[in-house]
């Protein structure tokens, strides 16, 4: 098992951190205050930084699905962008843009819109740092002659001073925590990467976004995939779907109970969520929740609270992030969404890649397509899609 | 940090003395060009001595010249101009599939509105065959547009048999020659095109003024409406400043054309030499066909374009890659995939284009660095790895 790391050990065990000066940091920028603080935060440590700010997504596509009303924060939208650009020209340094539209299209919109036709629940932020972030950008920083990447995530970064592994942990701040989404690096990207931001608190980066006097020390969080808009993801799909000439989605059907009675129908799969409850477009005389989604038969399986439940779930494309993939099975605390209480569980590697999770006590809403990720403590073990 | 331009397609500094000709425009003569009093007049005089200066470099009559706020200004009023005044039922235009966005969104926009529009195809080196726009004329054929030289590539069209093609049909024909000013000669009656569109800041002068023009007795309709402001019909207050920046910058570009283009046309070459002697599997596109003289676009393989015009710009070095889109990214090039460039010959193009301040010194130093750059790029390159291997 892997030796306890306190921050101490992080600080003195990233050999990114000793070798900082002189050497070219690019911080990734999306305009927000996490990401100028990060590139603040080096720079006023008297590190070589570049910005590089990622061009997603064209918000001119879909027109239809732009929100109306106040302009909302999303990271991938042109106002973004230059917001970094005014960052980088507050601190003075150098900035660009970088257009990953053809692959963030190809390895996040695609699978997104597929992971729902196909009855599961995506999770894109997760899709977008192991194919995109951490895998172009990295690769054209080191292009560029930086030889690290820094991110304004909220996680940690550790060499296991035992085994020389790099782990990533949790992020001191538990409540900013996205090491969930962050499931999927690999040793190499590790090593490469700083998550300046680990040890604070969202509190104290917005102090230091304002000491620094940074242009965004005032804008709001984004809370949402950036790509689409809180609860607009059906005509996201929808829209997404015709303007690539392809059709509807034909997946309507019936609406079943657990005990196999027909009691309505639904207009499409990818319109509901395990574990959803309003929206269901009946009534019913005690509260009723999706429990399961089944392409096949586009059936939409309903029930009460506790056949939500699960005692065990699969997992496939797992990445042991932290250690070696293990030989036996071993405990871990499981969490099957990026809000949930972590589930003690024990988890055993499967030959396919994949893993196995029994619960010790059922889970509520484990849903197909989010991540399932293993910890022990603060460490990451790693993760992977949940069948 | 060394820094040198090599991007003077994009756009160009304002020449000093340009600037030293423009600069009591602002604060001291500040009237109105159309004013009855000494402040206007004396603004009167300056506009029409630059209308003078412009006709001169075109070899044309001061009265065919528009002053307008830039070459998009000048190409949409050249080509909505025209269609607009045509009174036929069907209109059809013939363009090519090289033109600037400043052509072709005009031509998308009116094709919008009913007007068809056909686009020739170029040979790989973006050259428009003469024979293919006279192929593509239609009995409703109201305009042909092409362009002079290729933004992105340099090369330089047949403007002269295109333009015998469309006077032959009595069909407008439009010269998009913003990339020409100041590095080719340009004479309107030589070539014999009743409408060329230049700009004044990829010439040396500021931003936001540019020029049309428009040969006596073509068919023209108003693009902007407004007061009547000058004799041109264009209206708006002139940008004086602007104007007589332009007219400085199309005097210096007269004088010194005879020596500044086989100047620059041998640092190019220089350049593509080096180049192509420092680094393995560079090619140039457009290499082939007559060029502008301060042009070099070249394909370097297994690189992405987009990293290494970072890479240099860290070096102090600026050159482009595709076009920019407004959050300063890059887009892919039309021009490049018009040519017949596959997407990884596209992704890996890089532009540098000299100009009149470029010195041998600046060349040698992007020659020292570009080889190290591109061999680094190389090293973390999958595709170039596979290459090496096999």
């Amino acid at each position: 098992m892997c030796a306890a790391t306190n921050s101490a050990d992080i600080a003195a065990n990233t050999p990114a951190d000793r070798t900082a000066r002189g050497v070219l940091t690019a911080v990734a920028m999306s305009g927000g205050v996490d990401s100028s603080t990060v590139a603040a935060m080096l720079h006023q440590r008297g590190e070589t930084v570049v910005g590089l700010t990622m061009q997603l997504w064209d918000q001119r596509r879909l027109p239809g699905l732009r929100p109306t009303g106040a302009p909302r924060q999303r990271c991938c939208s042109i106002d973004d962008a230059h917001d970094a650009r005014r960052v980088a020209q507050h601190l003075g340094i150098p900035h660009y843009v970088v257009n990953y539209e053809e692959r963030f299209e190809e390895k996040v919109v695609k699978p997104f819109v597929a992971s729902y036709l196909a009855g599961e629940t995506p999770v894109p932020c997760a899709l977008c740092n192991n194919y995109v972030k951490f895998d172009p950008l990295l690769t054209t920083a080191r292009q560029i002659g930086a030889e690290r990447l820094a991110t304004g995530h909220y996680a940690r970064i550790a060499r296991n001073p035992e085994t020389g592994r790099m782990m990533l942990l949790r992020a001191a701040d538990e409540t900013k925590d996205q090491s969930y989404f962050l499931f999927g690096l690999t040793q190499e990207q590790m090593a490469r990467t700083i998550f300046p931001l680990g040890e604070l608190g969202k509190q104290r980066v917005r102090e230091l976004a304002r000491e620094a006097a940074l242009p965004v020390a005032e804008k709001p969080d984004s809370q949402e995939i950036c790509f689409v808009s809180a609860g607009h993801y059906v005509q996201f799909i929808e829209s997404y779907l015709t303007e690539r000439g392809e059709s509807a989605p034909d997946d309507a059907g019936e609406v079943v109970t657990t005990s196999g009675e027909v009691i309505g129908h639904h207009q499409g799969l990818h319109r509901f969520t395990v574990g959803q409850r309003k929206g269901l477009g009946f009534a019913a005389g005690r509260p009723m929740y999706v429990v399961a989604l089944e392409p096949a038969t586009k059936r939409v399986i309903v029930g009460a609270d506790g056949d939500l439940r699960r005692a065990t779930c699969d997992v496939r494309d797992v990445n042991w992030v932290s250690i070696a993939e293990p030989a036996q099975p071993m405990r871990a605390a499981v969490k099957v969404r990026h809000r949930h209480e972590p589930a003690a569980a024990t988890i055993e590697a499967l030959a396919s890649g994949g893993a196995r999770v029994r619960f010790d006590e059922p889970q509520r809403a484990v849903t197909p397509g989010q991540a399932a990720v293993f910890y022990d403590g603060d460490i990451v073990l790693g993760g992977g899609t949940i069948i | 940090m060394r820094r040198v331009y090599l991007d003077n397609n994009a756009t160009t500094p304002v020449a000093p003395e340009v600037l030293q000709a423009m600069l009591p425009y602002f604060a001291q003569e500040y009237g109105n060009a159309s004013s009855i009093h000494g402040f206007g007049q004396k603004c009167r005089a300056a506009v029409e001595q630059a209308r003078d200066q412009v006709a001169e470099l075109l070899g044309a009559r001061a009265s065919e010249i528009i002053f307008t706020s830039g070459g998009t200004e000048s190409n949409n009023h050249a080509i909505f101009g025209v269609v607009n005044a045509a009174k036929a039922a069907r209109k059809h235009i013939v363009t090519t599939t090289v033109e600037h966005s400043a052509v072709l969104n005009p031509c998308e926009e009116l094709a919008r509105r009913g007007v068809e529009v056909t686009y020739v195809s170029t040979s790989r080196e973006g050259r428009v065959n003469p024979e293919a726009i006279a192929q593509a004329i239609r009995p409703e054929t109201v305009l042909i547009s092409v362009m002079m030289a290729n933004n992105e590539i340099g090369t330089l069209q047949p403007v002269e048999a295109i333009a015998a093609i469309a006077a032959e049909k009595g069909i407008a024909f439009h010269v998009d020659a913003v990339q020409a000013a100041g590095k080719i000669p340009i004479d309107v009656k030589k070539i014999g095109a009743p409408l060329v569109s230049i700009s004044g800041h990829k010439l040396y002068a500021p931003k936001g003024v540019g020029a049309l023009y428009v040969r006596e007795g073509t068919q023209l309709d108003a693009l902007l409406f407004g007061g009547r402001h000058g004799r041109d019909g264009r209206p708006g207050t002139e940008n004086v400043p602007g104007i007589v920046g332009l007219g400085k910058a199309a005097e210096i570009a007269r004088r010194s054309l005879a020596e500044e283009a086989p100047r620059i046309a041998a640092l190019r070459d220089r350049f593509e030499r080096g180049v192509l002697a420092g680094v393995p599997l560079v090619r140039i596109n457009g290499c082939c066909a007559p060029r502008a003289p301060n042009t070099s676009n070249m394909i370097f393989p297994h690189v992405e374009a987009e990293a290494l015009v970072i890479a240099l710009d860290l070096q102090g070095i600026a050159c482009s890659a595709g076009a920019a889109c407004s959050s300063g990214a890059v887009e892919p090039s039309h021009v490049l995939t018009a040519i017949g460039l596959g997407r990884a010959d596209a992704r890996a193009s890089v532009r540098f284009s000299l100009g009149r301040f470029t010195t041998g010194e600046e060349i040698d130093y992007a020659l020292d660095v570009i080889p190290r750059a591109v061999q680094r790029l190389r090293g973390l390159s999958p595709t170039w790895r596979e290459a090496v291997v096999a």
